[in-house]
């Protein structure tokens, strides 16, 4: 497919301003650009057309079934799209003046009071775009809250190695060390190695629960307890909160601190690759150190502060305020009864995939499962020399997206998959037998998939080459 | 009421079979029972689309959307032409997940492909990265990407955003980077100081270009002046200003950074938008996010894909350079259209459309008693000036008649109103504003 660039014809764009209408100001010549700008000179025809052919080699929820384990690729209702596009929310500038963006603090305001009783927390703030950002966040509210005792001997932060890396790379971009404590057989965390990590150096834990290989830590309760004895506090990482919103709250397992992906669990389109949102909750004797501003409601009006002893800003401004508006609306067209069934329907519909898929596939933990699971093709890869990566070029050729592959770290040739609440069971069916037929195919002809996918416009790119010699600009015609 | 789950009642039941449970309960039966939440959420029933639609076009109401802005400070109210908006909400664009899957997502790898190169060509650096959040973040991260082992110290300009400023003292708060700041003298770094801060523990120096306050810094002979200590040199610039102005690989940056919101994406009250990172070959490595590049398919045809990904926390984790995962893609496709459709003479006109504006209103008002600006020297298209009116009370009167004020600034330039053109404000809506502001003044 040509690139934009190479689609460009000079003279060929269409005009859009209307013309300057007072004096003429040029600056100095020495404080101008010196090279030609070489952005393409396309017409609107071209423009649409390029982007139109663009769009139809991408895959999206709307093209078919996307059970990307662990990011939660649910429907993106379409109203969420219509309110974000509303004047009075795409058009305000964030610098107005407090008495007129009520309506934006409004939703900031209510935002807070569903997402804080959805989690147990008691504050929120906005400002994280992503959930590496409230991951961020919420590590810096616990060395804020450790210094503020004026402890500074805590500087190590436990991570299970099921987590998703993001973790980790938090926790030394905060400037902490990071333990990494080995999971049981069972996938859940190790107590006993918990145990031995929890000392006075510890400043937290960082936890997704349901875990990573979508098991409920039933011990959660002790987890919690036995970071808080030793000093720390712990921290939900909040990539699963789909598996039990509604049912249980982080809150209530004695978390202190909490992030929530509204581009995950709050329906918010991933718009290949983003803007997401990552807010961050907490108790209340974190709250002093919230990012500011935050959001104060004073009897039906409302105000901007910034709380007392700040970590301060960690974006600009509000976050990506049209992201938390979104998740709002998905939140009250949900309710209180909506949001509890679909987080039912999410386990179900993922206990349905993994208990017919086990058939034939070997899954890595076993019994019930949460809103995800993982299957191992270890065995599979042994007996025909088919991998997970190799099974999942195939699934391209099938028109849904495949699985997360190779995560968590801790299973070999993992493969997994969250169906999510919002596909229709004729779907999750052909998602089976289309499996169960590779898992034959694979017996059969191995070499089919060592050359899949066949169908896409592509095949498989030379990754290497990408990396050894790095092309990642146009290079015109020099 | 409203929900999204395509599955029937009668279908539930034969799942439930499938799966040998009797009541979904079952499946959370891992939870203590002291966890699990009594009753429901205290959160109301769910309500119709139609309802949902008007309790949020009732909110949006209660904002107040000006017909007339002349408030910039970060957040530009640029005109963003139709087929911006229809292009950027195809529904495979929205829907997408990061491209994990090269051979179906061919589309998306190559909008960041061309983003890439726009931002290049916009900035002269050699590389960009897809995104990231804002050009706070960016401004924070291109901060990390200095820091070496002896060299632990921020240098940073008192010119750039306050926000800016204040993300990256957060993110130095937990990588324990210390912070040296430059003030400004008649609006611009002050050079003079600069120089007596540059020693060997010097990480970087960043700068913004044009400045908070609009000012056009004196790039060159800071660049010269950083380098000569051997220190990196970052430019926080708006991307829309490099339509005209000096490219920071012009001034030797080696880092360049900025929001693009000028370039594309709607006020938004200030989110979504997006931050753009470049830089030399040589800190290539050192970039973090994604980052899209041009490689070839088993059968040799171009195909694009993420690369360099042993820089990022899925492979490195605690070791990457960042923990960036999820960043602002469709903001960075906008601006990509964007820059597309108006192309290089759309984004000039608009460019020096703004600047003629900024400087016949900043002479109408000048006009005005009692709202000299202070000396200064060239800017882009914002400026400064006084107020013989306490700035807040000004904008108020202001917004009653449907406009937004400059910003009222703080600090040391309490009293002062920091305003802003772009190509929408029209010479008749300027004129209407100094009237205003002769009328309110009572002069």
């Amino acid at each position: 497919m040509k690139l934009v660039f190479e689609r460009s014809r000079k003279g060929a764009g269409t005009s859009y301003f209307p013309a300057n209408d007072v004096e003429d100001r040029v600056l100095p010549e020495h404080l101008l650009r010196e090279t030609p700008l070489r952005l393409p000179e396309l017409s609107e025809t071209q423009i649409s057309r390029h982007y139109t052919k663009l769009a139809s080699e991408v895959f999206g929820v709307n093209n078919g079934f996307y059970p990307l384990g662990s990011c939660t690729m649910k429907y993106n209702p379409r109203i969420n799209e219509k309110i974000a596009a509303l004047d009075g929310f795409r058009n305000i500038h964030p610098l107005q003046s407090d008495d007129t963006i009520q309506g934006a603090l409004e939703v900031l305001s209510l935002a807070e009071k569903y997402f804080c009783e959805i989690t147990g927390m008691d504050n929120m703030t906005f400002q994280p775009s992503a959930g590496a950002h409230g991951e961020l966040t919420g590590v810096l509210l616990i060395k804020a809250y450790h210094h503020s005792r004026g402890d500074f001997g805590r500087t190590r932060i436990i991570v299970p190695d099921s987590a998703h890396g993001t973790n980790p790379a938090t926790a030394s971009m905060a400037g902490f060390t990071v333990v990494t404590i080995p999971s049981g057989k069972d996938g859940r965390v190790d107590i006993e190695a918990l145990q031995a990590a929890a000392g006075d150096d510890v400043a937290g834990i960082m936890l997704t629960n349901p875990n990573t290989v979508g098991i409920f830590e039933k011990d959660i309760l002790k987890i919690t307890e036995i970071v808080h004895k030793a000093g720390g506090l712990a921290y939900y990482d909040g990539a699963n909160l789909n598996a039990i919103m509604g049912i249980a709250r982080p809150g209530d397992m004695n978390f202190d601190i909490v992030h929530l992906n509204l581009h995950k669990t709050f329906s918010t389109p991933h718009g290949g690759g983003g803007p997401g949102s990552g807010p961050v909750g907490c108790k209340e004797f974190l709250s002093r150190f919230l990012p500011g501003p935050v959001c104060v409601d004073e009897g039906g009006s409302y105000k901007t502060i910034m709380p007392a002893y700040s970590i301060g800003r960690v974006k600009s401004f509000y976050g990506n305020f049209l992201v938390v508006l979104r998740a709002l609306a998905y939140v009250m067209t949900l309710g209180s009864d909506g949001i509890r069934t679909s987080c039912e329907q999410a386990v179900l519909n993922a206990n349905y995939m993994k208990r017919r898929l086990e058939e034939r596939f070997e899954s890595a933990f076993a019994g019930h499962c949460m809103h995800e699971f993982v299957l191992t093709l270890a065995g599979l890869k042994k007996e025909t020399g088919v991998s997970a990566l190799d099974f999942a070029k195939a699934l391209l050729d099938e028109k849904m997206h495949p699985p997360t592959m190779y995560f968590p770290l801790i299973v070999p040739e993992a493969l997994m998959l969250e169906p999510t609440e919002t596909e229709s069971l004729q779907e999750m069916d052909r998602a089976v037998d289309v499996y169960m037929r590779l898992f034959e195919l694979a017996h059969s002809d191995p070499e089919y998939f060592h050359t899949a996918p066949h169908t896409t416009s592509v095949k498989r790119p030379d990754e290497v080459l990408a990396a050894r010699e790095p092309k990642l600009r146009y290079g015109f015609s020099e | 009421m409203g929900n999204y789950i395509p599955v029937t009642d009668a279908e539930r039941e034969r799942m439930k079979k499938t799966v040998g449970i009797a009541d979904v309960s079952e499946f959370f039966a891992g939870i203590p029972e002291e966890v699990l939440l009594e009753g429901s959420l205290n959160i109301p029933e769910g309500v119709s689309e139609l309802d949902v639609l008007r309790k949020f076009a009732d909110i949006s109401r209660k904002n107040v959307v000006f017909r007339s802005v002349f408030r910039g400070a970060g957040i530009y109210d640029r005109y963003i032409p139709a087929i911006v908006e229809y292009v950027t909400a195809k529904e495979e664009f929205v829907t997408a997940y990061t491209p994990y899957q090269p051979e179906i997502s061919q589309g998306v790898l190559q909008s960041i492909f061309e983003y890439q190169t726009m931002i290049c060509e916009l900035t002269g650096m050699d590389v960009s990265n897809a995104s990231v959040y804002d050009g706070a973040t960016a401004a924070a991260e291109a901060v990390a990407m200095c820091r070496e082992r002896n060299r632990n110290t921020v240098v940073l300009s008192e010119g750039l955003h306050p926000q800016v400023l204040e993300v990256i003292e957060t993110y130095c708060f937990g990588s324990g980077m210390k912070i040296v700041k430059v003030p400004l003298k008649h609006g611009r770094t002050d050079t003079g100081l600069l120089s007596h801060m540059l020693d060997e523990t010097v990480a970087c120096v960043m700068i913004a270009q044009p400045n908070f306050l609009g000012q056009i810094e004196d790039a060159g002979v800071i660049g010269d002046m950083v380098h000569d200590a051997k220190v990196k040199f970052v430019m926080n610039c708006d991307p829309f200003s490099l339509a005209v102005l000096k490219t920071p690989a012009g001034y030797g940056a080696d880092i360049a950074v900025g929001d693009g919101q000028s370039i594309g994406p709607a006020m938004s009250f200030g989110g979504p938008t997006f931050g753009y990172m470049a830089c030399t070959s040589a800190m290539m490595r050192k970039l973090p996010g994604r980052i899209a590049g041009e490689t070839v398919d088993t059968e040799g045809k171009r195909t694009f894909v993420l690369t360099l990904q042993a820089r990022e926390q899925h492979i490195r984790r605690e070791k990457a350079s960042s923990n960036i995962c999820s960043n602002q893609a469709l903001c960075a496709m906008t601006a990509a259209v964007y820059l597309s459709s108006v192309g290089p003479e759309g984004l000039k006109t608009a460019a020096l459309s703004s600047i003629s504006k900024a400087h016949y209103l900043k002479n109408k008002i000048n006009g005005l008693k009692g709202f000299e600006s202070p000396e200064c020297g060239e800017f882009f298209n914002e400026f400064v000036t006084h107020s013989p009116v306490e700035p807040h009370l000004l904008c108020d009167r202001l917004a009653k008649r449907g406009i937004l004020g400059g910003l009222p600034l703080k600090g040391e330039l309490e009293g002062y109103i920091l305003w802003c053109t772009t190509e929408k404000n029209t010479r008749e809506h300027m004129d209407e504003l100094v009237e205003v502001l002769r009328e309110v003044c009572g002069l």
